[in-house]
């Protein structure tokens, strides 16, 4: 792939972080506010809206794909029926393909989604609750945040090699950055009030970090969680499409290639599905750590 | 009135000796904020610090918490120095600062004084929220609750330590005056079942009328920066007062006019009474 080409796909996908970023950190807001829950509770038995209500618009998507198949002048080669991407799909997941491209892709986000949230963390506590920490790493990380996410590609094929732990590497450093910036920002504006508080009742540093500091940022924690889960299938495909034989960016990368578009939309499918699916689970463990502070 | 099962710990003196107070001033210099503050505070006695907003009330209040450090003079509980957050004392402060995120009962408890077991942590938390009169609240989270139900969970919190001495900046200032009423009541009423010495800060001069033993006048004087005790009044009159009492209302008008606000009431017996008082203290 030539180099413009790659300046070329990170524009945009660059463009599609910083939304999500804004757009999450929203809603991880909301959804632990008072509002939400309270509107929630005043609308009472409806419990089925919500979900029929998500599904309204996919269904007029898919009803509109499907008449503009059926009954348009487009032939398939550009623009498939939804049978046509249900029989590609068939046709990958019996020969297991589908399965494998699928279980690879996951398992590298997981493991990187992993590993740069842990490295978030622990990076973002130290900048967050300690001066001398803040002081030292604050430029040198702001200057790694800088360099557009590709531009670690090359070094790492280089050094690392084009086999899972290049793949695995970078998604960590998608990952690591906004749980790093969400919670060492968060973490510096603990109401002070609150802080002293914990002061004046005798508590350690220790123990105010896991009493007051901790709980009071949960709701940033779990935003920057989230983008780090989107920087993450967005890292996985930017590596994958660049250098693998295998996963769901090679998959793209190679139906584009022999032109088809079917597996090109079974693909795009799959990974808004894996998506939604794991960003569900982020929601999960918000559940659980409000509940286990709350 | 309730009668509480757990033995509370005794109230202890306070002594404030030649005490002082600086910050950094924005222009680079220093500011004296108080100076030379002297005060004996008997074991559960009851006083107030009055005095115009930013005279150093609250400032006075964190250093004999320990949660600030005095620059002169020495402060102790006791006889012993005042240390770093001192748990001898419990402050409860102008924003009930409760955690979100915890129940009213989960805030109290975390007054409790470390190490307290499980067991006899949970039945004080639920003896002081009964005291508090919050024992139908204690499930709920802060932002369910009144400002006044608030202030209430925050003094429990504070008795929760079990202090000798209890420390309140402005405890009711952010509540309406009825509610203001009733939670006066309610602190003569936890004093008498928890006798802790109590210093309470208050810019209402009824507050500190109703409540105080004594009543300590904070200002400055003369020439000299920083604010240092004007005045110190007795007020010895047996609680619960009459909020209506003469000679309530003598202290009222003498402590208003030392804050600086006239009283605009033509000359009658208080002004009278205020003037042979003050012209026996000249003579004497
Ligand atoms: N940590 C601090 N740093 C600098 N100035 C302070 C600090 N704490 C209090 N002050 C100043 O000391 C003065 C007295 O404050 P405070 O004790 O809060 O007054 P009060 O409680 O009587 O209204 C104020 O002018 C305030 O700006
Ligand atoms: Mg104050």
């Amino acid at each position: 792939m030539s180099a413009a080409k790659t300046t070329g796909t990170a524009a945009p996908t660059e463009g599609v972080a910083s939304s999500a970023y804004q757009q999450a950190s929203v809603y991880g807001y909301s959804a632990a506010g008072p509002g939400l829950v309270d509107r929630r509770r005043a609308r009472g038995e409806r419990r089925w809206w919500p979900i029929v209500g998500g599904a309204l618009i996919p269904l007029a998507v898919l009803l509109a794909w499907w008449a503009t198949t059926e009954f348009g002048d487009i032939p398939s080669y550009r623009l498939p029926s939804p049978a046509d991407v249900v029989h590609a799909a068939g046709e990958l997941g019996s020969t297991g393909q589908l399965w494998r491209d699928v279980a690879i892709s996951t398992q590298r986000v997981l493991q990187g989604f992993a590993f740069g949230s842990i490295i978030g963390i622990v990076i973002g506590s130290l900048i967050g609750l300690s001066r001398t920490a803040s002081i030292l790493l604050s430029p040198t990380i702001g200057a790694l945040r800088a360099v557009p996410s590709l531009a670690w590609v090359p070094l790492l094929v280089l050094y690392v090699g084009i086999f899972e732990p290049s793949k695995v590497i970078l998604i960590t450093i998608g990952a690591a950055f906004p749980v790093l910036t969400t919670l060492s920002i968060a973490l510096r504006h603990v109401d002070p009030h609150l802080v002293e508080l914990g002061r004046a009742y005798g508590l350690g540093r220790l123990s105010l970090l896991t009493t007051v500091q901790l709980p009071a940022v949960i709701p940033a924690l779990v935003s920057g969680l989230r983008l780090a889960l989107a920087q993450s299938w967005l890292f996985l495909v930017a590596a994958e499409l660049l250098a693998s034989s295998m996963g769901l960016g090679f998959l793209l990368m190679d139906s584009g290639n022999n032109g088809r578009v079917d597996r090109i939309f079974l693909a795009i499918i799959v990974l808004a599905v894996l998506g939604k699916t794991t960003d569900a689970l982020i929601g999960l463990l918000e559940r659980w750590l409000l509940r286990r502070w709350g | 009135m309730t009668v509480l099962d757990t033995p509370t710990a005794a109230a202890l003196p306070v002594r404030i000796a030649g005490v002082g107070r600086r910050f950094p001033a924005p222009d680079g210099g220093e500011r004296v904020v108080l100076r030379d503050v002297d005060l004996d505070i008997r074991a559960g006695e009851i006083v107030a610090l009055l005095g115009p907003s930013g005279c150093g009330k609250s400032t006075l209040l964190r250093l004999v918490s320990g949660l600030d450090r005095a620059d002169a003079g020495q402060l102790t509980i006791a006889g012993t120095p005042v240390a770093v957050v001192d748990q001898r004392s419990a402050v409860a402060f102008q924003e009930p600062r409760l955690l979100p995120w915890r129940t009213i009962e989960r805030n109290v408890e975390l007054g409790l004084p470390r190490g307290t077991a499980r067991a006899a942590g949970r039945a004080r938390v639920a003896e002081l929220l009964r005291l508090v009169q919050l024992d139908h609240a204690s499930t709920l989270r802060p932002r369910q609750i009144s400002g006044g139900m608030a202030q209430r969970a925050s003094l429990a919190r504070a008795l929760a330590r079990n202090p000798g001495v209890l420390l309140l900046d402005e405890p009711f200032g952010a509540l309406d005056a009825l509610t203001r009423l009733t939670m006066q009541d309610l602190l003569l009423e936890i004093h008498a079942a928890e006798p802790a010495t109590i210093v309470l800060v208050t810019h209402d001069v009824d507050e500190a009328l109703q409540l105080a033993d004594r009543i300590v006048l904070l200002g400055s004087e003369g020439d000299a920066p920083g604010a240092t005790i004007r005045r110190v009044l007795e007020v010895g009159k047996k609680r619960p007062r009459d909020r209506g009492d003469a000679q309530l209302a003598v202290l009222r008008a003498e402590l208003l006019s030392l804050l600086g606000v006239e009283s605009h009431h033509p000359e009658n017996y208080i002004t009278q009474a205020i003037k042979a008082q003050r012209a026996k203290r000249a003579g004497s």
